[in-house]
């Protein structure tokens, strides 16, 4: 087990490293000229020739990026300057954020999405199938951007169940109760449609495993039918699941763009939508390529759950 | 194409999907003739208007801009932006997925390790990576939301192209010396073109909602331009005070998301031909009662079957697997069922303890009587505590019928502890005595392996150690021995008749192999068309068989050292059961059938112990 963990990591390398050239490539179709982009057509000629030599904007595309690269590596993912402080700072603080979201909104989606499905499967077309089916339905075809904004509208300002907006209150908040109450209408309204997109394909996979003769023969010596559906069919239908899970993953981590705009949530998507629209590029540069190889990592994690879960798999 | 049509519009939701996506698409076509306001022209005095008031349906937005207007025009950009981006994405992707799958080898190997990184990030981050490098606006959205889509098509394009890249006609059009391009463009397209129509439909609602998505985030379409996105952008810090600004644009992109969705499935589940023939079901924990008839008396059998009746009901069909089948064992006793494929064999032995797939599967009449008791229609806890501890099962084809990722240990325990309250050591030890009992060499190694790390013959023991973890009553074993060869047949078969002889077992055992019957049978039963057509002591039946049917049956069987004596099979086929004609079932196939054969149903009847249902037996009982 440990040689496949490590199997995995190492191929992960060159997955990074990928991912590193594919964004300096799109960073590099910038039209005109660098500096002038990022700093804007008022920046002063000294502000532009500096950050072409900090950028190394002066040497040749191969080289820059090895320099580029080489510099991630330390640590310094360059300076942001609308925030005037090391990107890789900003991007650890704000990633931090982004991850109680988007990590409780997928542990919801998980749990949620598999319960509901399986539920489905075992009453096939009885009422709480149908119920959940349309349920599904809605789910995911609600905009998540959309589905925060009528939650707001009606649990937080309507019903003021829940605060409005932002991670901690303003005044007298910062503990885990006020971060929990700060955290559920994000976390569902970000959940909803993996939860929709999870809960389809358990209840496909349930269905399919559930008519396998295995499961006959576990009914056949008298197993509890709550353990043939829990132990004997979830447990082939996890096989194929668990890497929609890590599909899921990443659109959790994309949908918590809209919902940390949305909530005022202080995430790195809002922090990377923030750092366009003020043409902050090295910010945009190093939270991306961050957020990507924390999701790499993230998926040999699901691989290796995997292997742990079917032994026919060659480790 | 008008099957899959009618089988589409067959599914209601994916009708009123069509409807929906339909009449939106309709409006946002004749949306430049309808009497509108122009969507840009601010009137600040009228700003949020509310709906339904005069001069504006959908009233006014913060900048008293007419909301019907701008929903409609916002739509159309919407709709044409995400259905650019599907289509430019399509292009891109299939023509990479294309080449890749085409030229094989070290192109597609490139190509797709290109396409693995690009789908290693979640996808927003490569579309704001893009924005962020060409600047916000709604053509660079464009650019971006396809851009990302592009993997996913040359993912899928690429895999079908390499299924037909080795085909014949493709070998065919190179040796014509065609070349690469007009190989490319004459023959493969046309075959992989419904293939990206088809991932193109489910992912276009997709791309729309992406569009609208970057656009509300303020890094697509730029004012006064607006797309739904934008508008539900701009709504947002009026959201509070007024909310009908927001919900206007946010219902739209919902309904034109969710028909695109159910189109999409529907489009899915009309091309998937198992959910077709409504396969996909067996989800209940026992069959289906609905007996409309009086329940037969109880009798003093160990375990009795009384004129048990199975139907399956698909669609508006009933097919009658098993149309009153009675039959009984004593402690001891081995009863053989006999019968070809389709006979109902397998139904009735399965409806003892109600484990028929259902639904389809439904009983609908007669009893199965353990000790007396009723167990069709007893409730599921009777019923599972039975199941395995008094009425054990031996299933044909092992390595489905153990589970894949249990050991083998495990699966034996969990037949003792589902039934016996006794510690996990306790059950472990037991289990390997289960397995010495059937005779697995190294049986303490071989109780930590999984199912596939095992012969075919190891696995039949694993599951005849299962059946008899509870020393059950009455074992049930259905073809048992049909997917071994004929050494380990044997061995199985020999070892079951020991142990019921050593433990007093009852078994019914369920063939089609007449050698088998006579060899371990006391008493056999020959099954045709879900009935019962001959029964009697297997010696009897073997010496003089009544129906002409059980006489053909054992003619089939191949004598060893008989020479090269022509094997009489019986011409034609069992009878499909949902459409039997009167009379007995296996007259069209007889040649002594007459014409009060097909008049009329024919009685079980002769002296005991056997008996024939026959008009005209070959032998007078």
């Amino acid at each position: 087990m440990g040689g496949y963990i490590v199997k995995r990591l190492i191929s992960a390398v060159p997955v990074l490293l990928g991912i590193t050239v594919i964004v300096f490539l799109i960073m590099s179709m910038i039209p005109g000229d660098p500096a002038t982009a990022i700093l804007g057509s008022y920046a002063t000629p000294e502000n532009v020739e500096r950050l072409n030599r900090d950028l190394g904007l002066d040497k040749p595309v191969v080289q820059r990026y090895f320099i580029w690269l080489g510099n991630m590596l330390t640590g310094d993912f360059g300076r942001s300057f609308s925030l005037n402080r090391p990107v890789i700072d900003e991007v650890l603080e704000r990633f931090n954020a982004t991850l109680i979201l988007a990590g409780t909104s997928f542990v919801l989606c998980s749990i949620l999405g598999i319960l509901a499905g399986v539920i489905s499967a075992a009453r096939q077309y009885g009422f709480a199938d149908k119920a959940i089916t349309f349920v599904v339905l809605i789910g995911i075809s609600a905009p998540s951007f959309f589905l925060g904004m009528m939650m707001i509208l009606l649990f937080a300002v309507n019903l003021r169940w829940f605060p409005v907006s932002g991670m901690y209150a303003i005044y007298g908040g910062g503990d885990l109760p006020d971060l929990i109450r700060h955290l559920i209408m994000p976390a569902l309204a970000l959940a909803a449609v993996a939860t929709g997109v999870i809960a389809r394909l358990s209840r496909s996979a349930m269905l399919e495993v559930l008519r396998q003769d295995y499961i006959r023969t576990a009914r056949a010596k008298g197993v509890p039918e709550r353990r043939v559906i829990m132990g004997h069919a979830l447990r082939v239908a996890m096989v194929s699941i668990i890497p929609v899970l890590g599909i899921q993953a990443g659109f959790v981590l994309s949908g918590a763009v809209y919902i940390e705009i949305v909530f005022q949530w202080p995430g790195v998507g809002r922090m990377l939508v923030d750092a366009i629209l003020t043409r902050d590029l090295l910010l945009v540069q190093g939270g991306v390529v961050f957020v990507a190889a924390c999701y790499v990592l993230f998926n040999i994690a699901v691989d290796v759950a995997q292997s742990l879960l079917d032994p026919r798999i060659k480790t | 194409m008008s099957a899959f049509l009618t089988l589409l519009f067959r599914n209601r939701l994916a009708a009123m999907g069509a409807v929906v996506i339909g009449a939106i698409l309709l409006l946002v076509l004749i949306t430049p003739l309808l009497p509108l306001q122009d969507p840009d022209v601010t009137a600040t005095a009228d700003r949020f208007k509310r709906p339904f008031t005069d001069g504006s349906v959908l009233g006014t937005d913060h900048l008293g801009r007419d909301l019907l207007s701008r929903l409609l025009y916002g739509t159309r950009l919407s709709l044409t932006v995400g259905v650019a981006a599907a289509l430019i994405a399509a292009t891109i992707g299939s023509a990479i997925g294309i080449i890749a799958g085409y030229f094989g080898g070290r192109t597609d190997n490139i190509i797709m390790r290109i396409v693995d990184m690009l789908m290693a990030f979640p996808y927003i981050l490569l579309a704001l990576a893009i924005v962020a490098a060409l600047g916000p606006g709604l053509m660079n959205a464009l650019i971006a939301v396809a851009a990302v889509n592009v993997p996913f098509f040359a993912r899928n394009i690429r895999g079908i192209t390499v299924g037909l890249a080795n085909r014949e006609f493709i070998d065919a059009a190179r040796l014509a010396g065609m070349g690469h391009t007009r190989i490319i463009l004459t023959e493969l397209l046309p075959n992989v073109l419904p293939v990206i129509v088809i991932a193109m439909s489910t992912t276009v609602g997709w791309m729309i909602l992406e569009t609208a998505g970057l656009s509300f985030l303020g890094l697509g379409s730029q004012p006064p331009q607006a797309d739904l996105g934008s508008m539900l952008g701009e709504a947002r810090s009026a959201m509070i005070s007024h909310p009908h600004t927001s919900i206007v644009p946010g219902i739209m992109i919902f309904l034109i998301v969710m028909s695109i969705n159910l189109l999409g499935d529907g489009v899915r589940d009309a091309l998937d031909p198992r959910l077709r023939s409504g396969a996909l079901s067996r989800p209940r924990a026992t069959t289906l009662v609905d007996r409309k008839d009086d329940i037969p008396a109880a009798t003093d059998d160990l375990l009795a079957i009384q004129d048990l009746q199975t139907q399956f009901h698909v669609g508006k069909r009933n097919y009658r697997a098993v149309g009153g089948v009675s039959l009984a064992v004593k402690p001891g006793e081995c009863l053989g069922v006999i019968g070809e494929s389709g006979s109902g064999k397998s139904v009735t032995a399965l409806s003892v303890m109600g484990l028929v797939a259902s639904p389809p599967g439904v009983i609908t009449g007669g009893a199965v009587r353990f000790q007396g008791q009723d167990l069709i229609g007893a409730p599921y806890e009777t019923l599972r505590q039975k199941r395995g501890d008094r009425v054990a099962y031996i299933f044909q084809d092992p390595l489905s019928t153990l589970h894949p990722l249990y050991r083998v240990g495990q699966q034996l325990a969990e037949a003792i502890q589902s039934h016996h309250k006794i510690s996990n050591a306790k059950a472990r030890s037991r289990a390997i005595q289960l397995l010495k009992d059937v005779r697995i060499p190294n049986a303490q190694s071989r109780v930590d392996n999984y199912p596939h790390e095992m012969s075919g013959g190891m696995r039949q023991r694993v599951g005849i150690a299962m059946a008899l973890a509870n020393e059950p009553d009455v074992i049930i074993a259905d073809e048992p021995t049909t997917a071994l060869d004929v050494t380990v047949q044997a061995q199985i078969l020999s070892l079951l008749d020991d142990l019921r002889r050593d433990r007093g077992l009852a078994i019914i055992f369920i063939t089609h192999d007449f050698g088998v019957v006579a060899q371990l049978c006391d008493r056999v039963a020959v099954m045709y068309a879900g009935q019962i057509v001959e029964e009697g002591p297997t010696q009897a039946v073997l010496d003089a068989p009544a129906h002409p049917y059980t006489k053909r049956l054992i003619a089939c069987v191949p004598e060893l050292g008989g020479g090269r004596r022509a094997l009489a099979a019986i011409p034609g086929l069992p009878p499909v059961v949902d459409d039997l004609p009167p009379g007995c079932a296996f007259a069209p196939r007889c040649d002594k059938a007459q014409e009060s054969c097909r008049n009329g149903d024919v009685p079980l009847q002769g002296p005991a112990p056997r008996a024939v249902r026959c008009l005209f037996p070959e032998e007078a009982l």
